[in-house]
């Protein structure tokens, strides 16, 4: 058994260092036929950070790995929540709307107002859910209507509630009062930023996810009806409420996604607000795999090839945006990769199977038991 | 074996019929149907540019991007192979386009936005028809890939030209306009006389026949011939039973993976087009961000229309409609909310009438909210008009959806040998 | 099993395999000899044998399905080929239709040999195959569906629609070429199927289990078309193991068993006794008397059930059964009549229209799914893939679906997963799973172990009613025979057994009373102790008189013909 899973968790790296390679070679070759220096870029590209980078490696992480959980949950339901974009952008105004008013004293206030992200973020991810239940509608095409609705609204109602900060043109939410604030933690020896205060969260939610889905009853229940619908049905789960559910959460969990750059960067929503997380999210559940300390590299490498990219152009004249490129193949060959590492894990244990069973056969007819 | 009774049976079947099954007589109905609606709308609320030919020709030019995507679209999922990618591939058209164009003129620009449509087409395909990744998968990947690689290429290329920017390209050459000689002058002024009914298809007729890019031409030179490629050919017939069963037509002999490739390759090329269209004809440059999620809409259009070529079309004119409205201001989006406020007091009316009292009453006070929205204001704040194109594709989903037969293996991941 | 009734062999509806081998698997030597010696070779010479297969051999990893297979089929017949459900049938049909390749072994087609790599060149060699399993596409119409991948024959609009209605005049198939086939019944899907081959000039069909969903006027049916075929000179290999059918309509029959070719005989000199002996290798067992343990205590009870349909007919119609303590109830039914339904109703996945479901006494009709589970009901699912297993997952998890609520799978609101392992293991000993562990995935699992993991599951957690669907579909005949003495166990524990099987010796053999089910409504009791398969077949197909139609039912055009 340990054989097993040895040959098991070899075939499941193989996989991701697989498609890194493949990133690599697929980018070289592109740069080289548009005559663009390509050991530069990976000099800057593969460059050890500064200390001062790291934290923006990891702080970037944090988020990305906020995104990638949500989408995930949806995932093991074989649902695609694409709408992280536009969930956690309501649940971002939703709550920053509230902080500011700072109705509440300073940790209260944040912890009220991460519920309420959760709470704009699920509502906001139910009306896809109910679509998908009631209506048939694919997830897919409705989350991302959702997301382009979702800026429109939180524009207009930005409009009407924003006040200008100080000194610019710029217009936000009120921003948050002192006390809520969140300083950060300086774990990066000679960095001068700060990580923020909600890794936290992140971890939290990352437990919570293997928790849950792991090690409760509500978890298999979900697991089930991802793999199977119609054996989940004869097994008891009521599917449409099911969808429902793990639709929300997913939604709940998306909102979550701009609360560390609230509270540790921001500390209002406004025109810095960062969009596009979504779909990063997403490439990050798929390379992770769904697995929780899986995506928590998968965030980590993304960060990591976001944060090295902004030197690009300075330091090899290329455009930061090649590392969508980077990401993309990585996606594209990551996942090819699985289904490739997947079939073949299945046609070998099936032989590996069919191999112990013949072995245990012989041993008892040889042991002179009637066959 | 008797034939009595099938016989009888199809003749009341056909009694019944008659006129109603032709579908040129349905959609004719409707059209006009549509019409009478519109001109009592424009009449009622005095928004004079919900069917001026200003409008109509707006909206014919944004239909197209839509239309072609969801050509695209069409032609991939009758194959089997669902494809989410669309807009990306649309994004690697603009750009493909915008430097064709640039570099040798509007008709390079127009098959380079076709090419680079293709490119991502065939990504597509290779991952899904030959490794078997999930379908939706490969199209959000496709998705990310696609704008990184423009907007790589945009800056890499378009940033040293004079006029242009890392996130533009400079100004286009443009394909040629159309228009029907002789009719434009005296259809323009019977329009302004704002007769009830006739100055409206004055003014829609118009805006049909003038000043029509040539890539609009082609695109219903595509239609025309998707249809008859795919409904009167023995090729169109294999592409088609790969969607329907792949199982049936391996049987048969029919190489089912180079079915779906072709398919794949196609619908990448069409929303290349649609790419294509969008910054030669829609404006006249590259812009980032210029697609604007119709590949998605045009996914919507596609399910609009039942997988078939002509109600894509009128999805397609819808979902551009609603966009020229949005984009023309005018009160035509405050005029639109009275008539969705009376369509869902219909729909409500009906739904009570069929014994569903929940979902009747929460039409009928989404009708009221709406209505009151409509009397109480003057005009739609922009940020929220902006998202009418996105609420009309949710709302036509919502009702179309559970009516709709899609191709029976649509998105099955198929591998060779029936597993 | 059966005694002779009459004279000229009983009729054997069908068999699926030996029910309970007596003294071993030897074949009588006398009864295989005596068959043997009444083999009439072939008539003619060999310019007249349409195929001549010879020592087919085909292996997969850990088992061989077809061993040096040798036969001849003449011009001009209809040659059935019967064996078992596991026999190799099927495997030899994809070699014959190039969809396999075999691994020794040749095929003469018209004397000349062939090599089949695919589909197409059995069509070239005038190879035609109707599948069990229709191969048609729902939403095209039966014109693109015959025309598929032939469009050059007659391309695909007025020409092919004429050859088409000619083929379907010559070979009376009544066929409309302009048909949605999503609108067709069984029977004109498979008139479709043989349009199909006719179509592309096959001079050779192959019928797979052609009778499996057809109702006996179906079959007649089916059989006149195919004397037409075989009058106007082509020729028919018929794969079933329906002896009956076989013998009234074959001229030449080979017996495969275990993956060889046992036998080829004449269908007029032997009788469907000798040809069940043959397929199954031993004399045909006799019923087991034992000692009833049906007490007067029910369990499950069903009064007045109505289930509406789509189109105007009940799926379900005023059903009135009682299950009893320690008693097996079984319903025969060809399949469609409502014997799914029943089971959703009764396992909560359906709510009935009208009438109650009672589980000791206690309303259950409007109870979910969960909650009919955890009061101890057993649920043995027909097609354990889709609503028995997760495939994916490893044995223990499979031991906690469908109870994902109880002990000792749960523990609170948490997986215990301890517990659930251990009990894991214990399933796997007491139930003969054959596994190497209980990690692996369930779909390494053969279908036998399969089934009996899902049994021992079940029967842990049935304390009072255990809903069997067809439980030995698909499964190796040793896994069968422990199913069948598990679900015996569950009858002396004092459970109420509801035993849906197609097939009739397990029916027979495993119930204590018998219903029969028609058109969703249950139309007789018989006692398996005196019931004649002919009686149970005729209640089934309703050529007893029992088919009154519910009331409003249209007219069903399939029964105007």
């Amino acid at each position: 058994m340990t054989n097993a899973n040895i040959r098991r968790a070899l075939l499941s790296l193989a996989a991701p260092v697989l498609a890194l390679l493949v990133a690599f070679l697929l980018t070289s070759l592109v740069l080289v036929a548009l005559g663009d220096p390509v050991r530069d870029v990976w000099i800057t590209m593969l460059s050890t950070p500064k200390p001062r980078q790291i934290t923006n490696i990891v702080n970037g992480a944090i988020v990305l790995y906020l995104s990638a959980i949500a989408v995930a949950v949806g995932f093991k339901m074989n649902l695609f929540n694409i709408g992280v974009d536009g969930q956690y952008r309501v649940g971002s105004f939703a709550a920053a709307l509230f902080a500011g008013q700072a109705w509440l004293p300073g940790y209260l206030n944040i912890l009220v107002a991460i519920i309420i992200s959760m709470v704009a973020g699920g509502l906001w991810a139910s009306i896809a859910a109910y679509l998908k239940v009631h209506r048939g509608v694919s997830e897919v095409i409705s989350t991302i209507m959702l997301n382009a609705i979702a800026t429109g609204v939180v524009s207009w109602l930005l409009l009407k509630v924003a006040v200008r900060t100080p000194g610019s043109n710029a217009i936000g939410t009120k921003v948050l009062p002192e006390s809520s604030q969140l300083e950060g933690w300086k774990l990066i020896p000679g960095a001068s930023n700060r990580i923020y205060s909600l890794l936290i969260l992140a971890v939290l939610v990352g437990f919570l996810y293997w928790f849950v889905l792991g090690k409760t009853r509500f978890g298999f229940d979900l697991r089930a009806t991802g793999a199977s619908e119609t054996a989940a049905v004869a097994s008891g789960v009521k599917v449409k409420r099911m969808v429902m559910t793990s639709m929300i959460a997913s939604g709940a969990l998306a909102g979550l996604v701009g609360m560390p750059l609230l509270f540790g960067q921001d500390f209002s929503y406004g025109t810095t607000f960062q969009s596009g997380l979504g779909f990063a999210g997403i490439g990050i559940a798929l390379l992770g795999r769904n697995n929780p300390i899986g995506i928590a590299f998968a965030a980590l490498l993304w960060s990591y090839l976001d944060t090295q990219a902004n030197g690009l152009q300075i330091r090899a004249g290329v455009a930061p945006e090649l590392v969508y490129i980077v990401q993309g193949i990585i996606l594209f060959a990551v996942v090819i990769a699985y289904e490739g590492t997947r079939r073949l894990d299945i046609r070998l244990e099936q032989q590996r199977v069919a191999r112990e069973l013949a072995a245990q056969r012989a041993a008892r007819t040889s042991e002179g038991v009637a066959a | 074996m008797s034939t009595a009774t099938p016989t009888r049976r199809a003749e009341v079947k056909e009694k019944q019929a008659s006129w109603l099954a032709n579908p040129y007589a349905r959609w004719g109905l409707l059209a006009f149907g549509g019409l009478v609606i519109l001109s009592l709308l424009r009449v009622v609320t005095g928004a004079n540019d919900l069917d001026s030919s200003g409008a109509i020709a707006a909206a014919f030019g944004l239909a197209v991007p839509i239309a072609l995507a969801g050509l695209g679209g069409l032609w991939s999922e009758r194959a089997g192979v669902v494809n989410i990618g669309l807009e990306g591939m649309m994004i690697l058209g603009t750009w493909s386009s915008a430097f064709c164009a640039y570099h040798y003129g509007p008709w390079m620009g127009i098959l380079g936005g076709a090419i680079g449509g293709l490119v991502g087409g065939l990504i597509h395909a290779i991952a899904t028809v030959y490794f078997g990744v999930d379908h939706i998968v490969s199209g959000v990947a496709l998705n990310i890939i696609g704008l990184g690689i423009a907007k790589y290429l945009a800056s890499r290329f378009f940033t040293n030209l004079p006029g242009g920017g890392p996130t533009q390209s400079p100004p286009l050459p443009q394909p040629p306009s159309l228009s029907v000689p002789g009719i434009g002058d005296p259809l323009l002024s019977l329009e302004r006389q704002h007769i009830f009914l006739i100055s409206d298809f004055a003014g829609i007729l118009r805006g049909l026949t003038t000043n029509v890019s040539v890539l609009t031409l082609i695109t219903l030179a595509l239609f025309v011939a998707s249809w008859w490629a795919l409904w009167k050919t023995a090729f169109g017939l294999r592409l088609r039973s790969v969607g329907e069963s792949p199982a049936a037509a391996e049987s048969l002999g029919v190489n089912v993976y180079k079915y779906k490739f072709i398919a794949v390759l196609a619908s990448g090329a069409l929303a290349g087009l649609g790419g294509a269209f969008l910054t030669l004809v829609a404006s006249n440059l590259f812009r980032d961000g210029q697609t604007g999620g119709r590949g998605y809409i045009g996914l919507a259009a596609m399910i609009f229309g039942n997988w078939r070529p002509g109600g894509l079309l009128a999805g397609s004119a819808l979902f551009g409609y609603t966009d020229a409205i949005r984009l023309r201001g005018g009160g035509g989006v405050h005029a639109i909310l009275l008539l969705v406020a009376v369509i869902l007091l219909l729909v409500g009316l009906w739904q009570l009438r069929k014994g569903r009292m929940l979902q009747g009453a929460g039409s009928l006070v989404v009708s009221a909210l709406v209505a009151w929205w409509f009397f109480a204001t003057d005009t739609v704040p922009g940020e929220l008009a902006g998202t009418l194109p996105y609420v009309t594709t949710l709302l036509v989903l919502a009702f179309a959806s559970q009516r709709l037969r899609m191709p029976a293996a649509d998105g099955q991941i198929y591998r060779k040998g029936g597993h | 099993m059966f005694a002779d009734r009459g004279a000229g062999g009983s009729v054997l509806p069908s068999l699926g395999r030996s029910f309970h081998r007596r003294n071993g698997s030897r074949p009588d030597e006398w009864t295989r000899r005596s068959v043997i010696t009444a083999i009439s070779s072939p008539q003619a010479g060999p310019d007249t044998l349409a195929v001549e297969v010879e020592g087919i051999t085909k292996r997969f990893p850990g088992v061989v399905a077809n061993k040096d297979i040798t036969f001849s089929v003449r011009r001009g017949t209809v040659h059935a080929l019967c064996g078992e459900n596991g026999a190799g049938k099927s495997t030899l049909m994809k070699i014959l239709y190039g969809v396999q390749r075999q691994d020794e072994g040749t095929i003469k087609v018209n004397g000349q040999e062939v090599n089949l790599h695919s589909p197409s060149d059995a069509i070239k060699a005038g190879i035609g195959m109707v599948f069990q399993h229709f191969m048609l596409a729902d939403n095209l119409t039966v014109l693109e569906n015959v025309v598929l991948g032939a469009e050059k024959l007659h391309g695909i609009g007025g020409g092919a629609k004429r050859e088409i209605q000619r083929i379907s005049s010559e070979f009376g198939l009544g066929v409309r070429p302009d048909a949605t086939v999503a609108d067709l019944g069984v029977g004109d899907r498979q008139r479709v199927e043989i349009l199909k081959v006719l179509y592309r000039g096959a001079k050779i069909i192959i019928l797979d289990e052609p009778t499996a969903v057809l109702v006996p006027q179906e079959v007649d049916e089916l059989f006149d078309n195919l004397r037409e075929l075989k009058a106007e000179g082509l020729t028919v290999i018929f794969i079933s193991h329906k002896l009956d059918e076989v013998l009234s309509v074959a001229d030449d029959i080979t017996v495969i068993r275990r993956g060889t070719t046992v036998a080829s005989v004449d269908p007029k000199e032997v009788n469907a006794r000798q040809l069940a002996e043959l397929m199954v290798g031993s004399e045909l067992p006799t019923p087991e008397t034992t000692e009833s343990t049906v007490t007067d205590r029910v369990v499950l009870s069903m009064r007045d059930i109505t289930l509406a349909g789509t189109e105007g007919r009940d799926l379900l119609h005023d059903i009135d059964l009682d299950i009893h303590a320690g008693e097996i109830v079984g319903i025969a039914g060809v399949e469609g009549n409502g014997q799914a339904e029943l089971v959703e109703v009764i396992m909560g996945m359906r709510e009935p229209t009208g009438g109650t479901v009672a589980l000791e006494g206690t309303d259950i009709s409007d109870w979910q799914v969960r909650e009919i589970r955890e009061a101890g009901v057993g649920y043995i699912p027909e097609d354990r893939h889709r609503h028995g297993l997760l495939l994916d997952a490893p044995l223990w998890e499979n031991r906690i679906l469908g109870h994902q609520t109880e002990r000792p799978n749960i523990r609170g609101q948490l997986i215990d997963a301890k517990s659930a392992k251990a009990d894991t293991e214990r399933i796997v000993k007491e139930y003969d799973v054959r596994t190497p562990s209980i990690y692996v995935t369930a779909a390494s699992l053969s279908g036998g172990n399969q089934q009996k993991l899902i049994v021992g599951r079940e029967m842990t957690h049935a304390s009072k009613v255990l809903i069997a669907s067809h439980p030995t579909r698909g499964v190796d005949v040793g896994a069968q025979s422990s199913i069948w003495d598990l679900i015996r166990q569950a009858r002396h524990e004092g459970l109420g057994v509801l035993l849906i099987s197609a097939d009739l010796e397990e029916l027979i053999g495993l119930s204590d009373t018998i219903r029969v089910i028609l058109r969703g409504k249950l139309t007789g009791t018989f006692d398996p102790d005196t019931v004649t398969s002919q009686d149970l077949g005729a209640a089934m197909t309703g050529a007893d008189g029992s088919h009154d139609d519910a009331p409003d039912a249209p007219a069903d055009p399939q029964d105007a013909r």
